[in-house]
């Protein structure tokens, strides 16, 4: 198990398995590279950030979200379907009362389309055995200082589902265009270790 | 493959430890919890991974733990995505 993705040797040993791949008749180089082009492109927590300002703005948009995420997508002109299948999408909103955050025990599952790629805490081994044990300690190490009475939900994700947290919306922003909110949103928002 | 379990049905996870992938998180093996909802339906990953050439498709819930049940300590909720093949369901006797 690797806790760190970017460290040389396992980016020699990727580099070594996809030579493998290649070599075997299974993938060709160019396949690979416009895979990955597909897969990242415009992955940025932007798309996020849109999502939320428009849940944020449109209610009736905000209940379809959080019903069925990947039917409300199209509807800001994204999709879950980069990937080599369509993954589901759940929505999870915090409210004055509840706080939810997302993390990958097993691996790093993460919406990358809409997040943008992971940062390199939420890989670590760190994060993701102390967040599912003391998720209000970690999310204090963060800054964020969660009320007493807040119930915090950890969502571990380990199958075909990603999850991405719905913030909520700063008080004094009311008058604020859907751009001016979107720009308030951050990946640490999406992911539940910041506020929004 | 219909779904066998209900939004509110508690369930123990299953306490295999398979030589090979799995998608069972050590920390919830034996573990009971309560159903959130049906996922969808996906090839088992644990026979994807070892090359099964028609893996078995099967629901995928997300089940909510108590943190209190998991680490005896702790006010949250830790949910996880478990294949039906993980769980059983919980007697009314608590077995």
């Amino acid at each position: 198990m690797s806790g760190e993705h970017t460290s040389v040797p396992v980016a020699a040993r990727v580099r070594r398995l996809e030579e493998r791949l290649i070599e075997a008749g299974v993938v060709g180089e160019e396949q690979l590279d416009q895979a990955l082009a597909t897969m990242l492109k415009g992955a940025s927590p932007v798309n996020g950030a849109r999502i939320v300002a428009r849940a944020w703005t449109d209610e009736g948009f905000r209940r379809r979200l959080l019903a069925d995420a990947n039917a409300a997508l199209p509807e800001v002109g994204l999709s879950m379907a980069g990937g080599i299948q369509e993954q589901r999408l759940k929505v999870v909103e915090n409210t004055a009362t509840t706080h939810h955050v997302l993390v990958c025990t097993l691996c790093s599952c993460y919406p990358i389309g809409l997040l943008g790629p992971s940062p390199s805490w939420y890989k670590s081994e760190a994060y993701r055995s102390r967040v599912v044990r003391e998720p209000r300690a970690v999310l204090a190490e963060f800054g964020l200082e969660l009320p007493d009475g807040t119930a915090i939900t950890v969502w571990d994700s380990s199958a075909e589902s990603r999850y991405m947290v719905l913030p909520r919306r700063p008080e004094g922003t009311a008058g604020r265009s859907e751009a001016e909110l979107a720009a308030l949103v951050t990946r640490e928002g999406l992911i539940g270790t910041a506020a929004v | 493959m219909r779904a066998e379990f209900r939004a509110g049905e508690r369930v123990r996870v299953r306490t295999v430890d398979p030589v090979g992938h799995t998608r069972v998180p050590r920390y919830v093996r034996g573990q009971v919890g309560r159903i959130v909802e049906c996922q969808g339906r996906w090839a088992l990953a644990d026979e994807s991974a070892a090359g099964v050439a028609e893996p078995r498709v099967e629901p995928v819930y997300t089940v909510a733990f108590a943190a209190g049940d998991l680490w005896g300590e702790g006010g949250h909720e830790v949910t996880v995505d478990l294949w039906e093949s993980y769980i059983e369901r919980v007697r009314k006797d608590g077995a």
